[in-house]
């Protein structure tokens, strides 16, 4: 009991601080802007006309199951909360650098922040995608119960590069420049608005290589939730394509490890931030 | 008077120690080059360049501060105050030492901290609020009062960016005195709003120093406030403690500490100009030397007599003239002055002349006297000619300070009284020292 009490003295001014700046920023986010909230929705959702038609349609990468159109927004919707979220927390310390010269509160909230209100869309996004579901007559399985440990691990991921490329950014301005050129290579490297078996039909002998795609962790956990949510019988994951145990948990190992190192990274400078900004 | 001093002492002494700073040091590094970013990192890792250099900013500094106390950090700029202050507030972390706080300290470095122009002031003042480490339900008890204080209850639904800056500030400022912090440290805040934000200011602060529960930190540069308010003061000078305790001598050092700062930085400038071959301003060709220079301390009592030098140079032949003025800084407007043809020079060439006055007529203050040096006018012959005057650095700066003296009248009461006539009996005189100096002043005058 006592213990409980003392973790809840010490995280409570964190908790009321956290609370205070995601409420803040969501409701600064569309401030001003006509459609307000709605973008939320709508930029997915364009997002997804266009990689539909174009991907989709054209050049034919569909893997030719109904559930496809769904699967697609779902994958684009996740990682562009992966994208958002690391984005906005890479600029979060030195964005929030006046709050940090001012008033000294426990500087990893501001991170965190960053990616709870990303978080915050990517639950609207899902809203949608489970309409979108319904219309599609997707069978939802026991498996949706797994959706947030996925979503979790996803988040987690996000937080960790968000520590990082924060704490780097405080120090060089050029990490921005080149966490965006990275997105894009992160991006096509991984089976979103392509499904793993047209890389692996079409790729050649390289194809045959395709499925280490999922050891990545960004990937295998987006592919989880597509999996779990929507498509179990069409979507591989790290569970389905590799057989041994030192594969199928080498992205969640991964994981555990970028956070440790990005909690230790953070930890680390983050007394420094008030004066190297 | 040192009576009532000690029992002082003996009170703060005995309260618990809120805040204590020991032996802090903090370094700074410098980049002495651009080196925002890995381009560059990377070119002076390769050269071996460190790209930084250190500067010391606090070197060892130790204090107390004691619950109840409302506790005044001065110093000259670039001393280290603001580094201490966000040390103490913990912002910055301090290379070696220890800093100590019990109870909840609410750090004021600037008003209103994370206000945003797009939110309402509703809930700027949550923001706000939960920034500085209050609950919601806290900050809903504060908040009624936090409105009333800055007499903006019909605004409080309006986005921030409507108001006027004076509403910002009111607002700020309320948020940071309602507050129920333990501790508050507070930067230089009193230096900004109008009058009647200046006088609610003065109210809080005679409040808050009554309440014996709650403790003050204060940083500014103005002596006054420092006096007015504080229990007790601490100078830093160049990342040091120079003086801590009894806060009229703590103001006075720095008063000494600033007229030393500006006679080193007069005397750098002359040595400057003599090398470039300059005349410094009010100086030319005709009488190249012209200054004043204090004799005695710079700090007097009002018992003492200033003496001080007049240096001049001055090779043309014919009659010429000193003029010395004494103007007060402080309240402005020029207390005395020996008129134009009163001194007349009898060595010409480089010379330095004697002279003194009484200071017993004066209250405290800062004095400054300026010396000009004229010749018979050619056209008029009651008027003179200006030749040079010593201003600037050349003039003389001093300060009166006296346990007898007032602050606000430039007379003291030994030069001046106002009394009720003899015949009128309807009134009271109050204070016993001025009825001593009224019988003294009598007594002089039979």
């Amino acid at each position: 009991m006592k213990a409980i009490e003392q973790l809840r003295d010490r995280y409570s001014y964190g908790l009321t601080i956290l609370r205070g700046l995601v409420k803040t920023d969501f409701k600064l986010r569309y401030q001003g802007s006509f459609l307000g909230v709605a973008w939320s929705v709508l930029k997915p959702l364009m997002l997804f006309a266009v990689m539909y038609v174009v991907f989709g349609k054209f050049l034919r990468m569909t893997d030719g199951t109904p559930t496809y159109p769904v699967v697609l927004l779902l994958g684009i919707c996740s990682w562009n909360f992966f994208g958002e979220a690391t984005s906005i927390a890479l600029h979060s310390i030195v964005d929030r650098g006046d709050l940090l010269r001012k008033i000294h509160f426990p500087n990893y909230i501001v991170v965190v922040s960053a990616t709870l209100g990303s978080m915050i869309s990517l639950g609207i996004n899902y809203v949608v995608v489970l309409v979108f579901a319904f219309f599609n007559h997707v069978q939802f399985t026991w498996r949706v119960l797994l959706l947030p440990l996925n979503v979790f691990q996803l988040w987690v991921l996000a937080l960790a590069f968000g520590l990082i490329f924060s704490t780097m950014y405080a120090y060089y301005r050029d990490i921005a420049h080149i966490w965006e050129v990275l997105q894009q290579i992160i991006f096509y490297g991984m089976p979103i608005i392509y499904p793993l078996s047209y890389a692996q039909e079409k790729g050649g002998e390289i194809g045959k290589f395709a499925r280490l795609e999922l050891l990545n962790p960004i990937a295998q956990s987006i592919q989880d939730i597509r999996h779990n949510f929507i498509a179990p019988a069409t979507q591989p994951t790290v569970w389905n394509q590799f057989g041994g145990w030192i594969p199928r948990l080498f992205p969640i190992v991964l994981t555990v490890v970028l956070i440790v190192v990005g909690v230790y990274v953070f930890r680390r400078n983050s007394k420094k931030f008030a004066e190297v900004m | 008077m040192s009576e009532e001093m000690t029992t002082k002492t003996m009170t703060f002494e005995d309260k618990p120690v809120v805040l204590s700073v020991d032996h802090v040091y903090k370094n700074f590094k410098l980049p002495t080059e651009q080196a925002t970013g890995l381009k560059q990192a990377f070119i002076n890792w390769t050269r071996g360049i460190k790209g930084y250099k250190t500067q010391e900013v606090l070197k060892d500094i130790s204090f107390q501060v004691h619950q109840g106390e409302f506790f005044g950090i001065v110093g000259r700029n670039g001393g280290g105050k603001s580094t201490l202050l966000k040390i103490i507030s913990q912002i910055y972390y301090p290379n070696q030492g220890t800093v100590s706080v019990k109870g909840k300290l609410v750090p004021f470095i600037e008003l209103g901290v994370g206000f945003n122009p797009e939110l309402t002031g509703r809930e700027n003042v949550y923001l706000n609020g939960c920034l500085l480490g209050f609950t919601n339900e806290e900050i809903d008890a504060m908040y009624d009062d936090i409105v009333e204080f800055a007499e903006l209850e019909d605004f409080m639904d309006q986005k921030l960016k409507n108001y006027s800056s004076g509403m910002q500030v009111r607002l700020a400022f309320s948020v940071a005195i309602k507050a129920q912090g333990d501790i508050l440290v507070l930067d230089e805040v009193l230096a900004v709003g109008d009058e009647a934000f200046q006088r609610k200011c003065d109210q809080f602060f005679t409040d808050v120093r009554k309440d014996p529960t709650k403790t003050v930190i204060l940083v500014t540069h103005d002596m006054g406030s420092v006096k007015k308010y504080c229990t007790r003061a601490m100078m830093i000078k160049d990342g040091e403690v120079a003086a801590i305790g009894d806060k009229e001598s703590v103001a006075d050092q720095y008063t000494l500490a600033n007229l030393e700062a500006e006679q080193k930085k007069a005397e750098k400038q002359r040595a400057k100009e003599e090398q470039k071959g300059l005349y410094p301003n009010g100086l030319n060709e005709h009488c190249p030397l012209l200054r004043t220079i204090n004799v005695s301390p710079l700090i007097c009592k009002s018992s003492d007599t200033f003496r001080f030098d007049v240096e001049y140079q001055y090779d043309e032949p014919g009659d010429f003239y000193l003029a010395i003025a004494l103007h007060d800084i402080a309240r402005g407007g020029i207390t005395y002055d020996t008129g134009a043809k009163t001194f007349k020079m009898t060595k010409h060439g480089h010379q330095t002349v004697h002279f003194e006055m009484p200071l017993n007529l004066f209250n405290n203050g800062e004095f400054r006297l300026f010396t000009s040096l004229r010749t018979q006018s050619a056209v008029d012959p009651n008027n003179t000619d200006l030749v040079a005057v010593a201003i600037d650095d050349n003039a003389c700066t001093f300060v009166i300070r006296d346990e007898r003296n007032r602050d606000y009248a430039l007379l003291s009461d030994r030069a001046m009284t106002i009394t009720p006539t003899a015949e009128e009996s309807g009134v009271e005189i109050v204070d016993p020292g001025l009825l001593a100096q009224l019988r003294i002043n009598a007594g002089e005058a039979e």
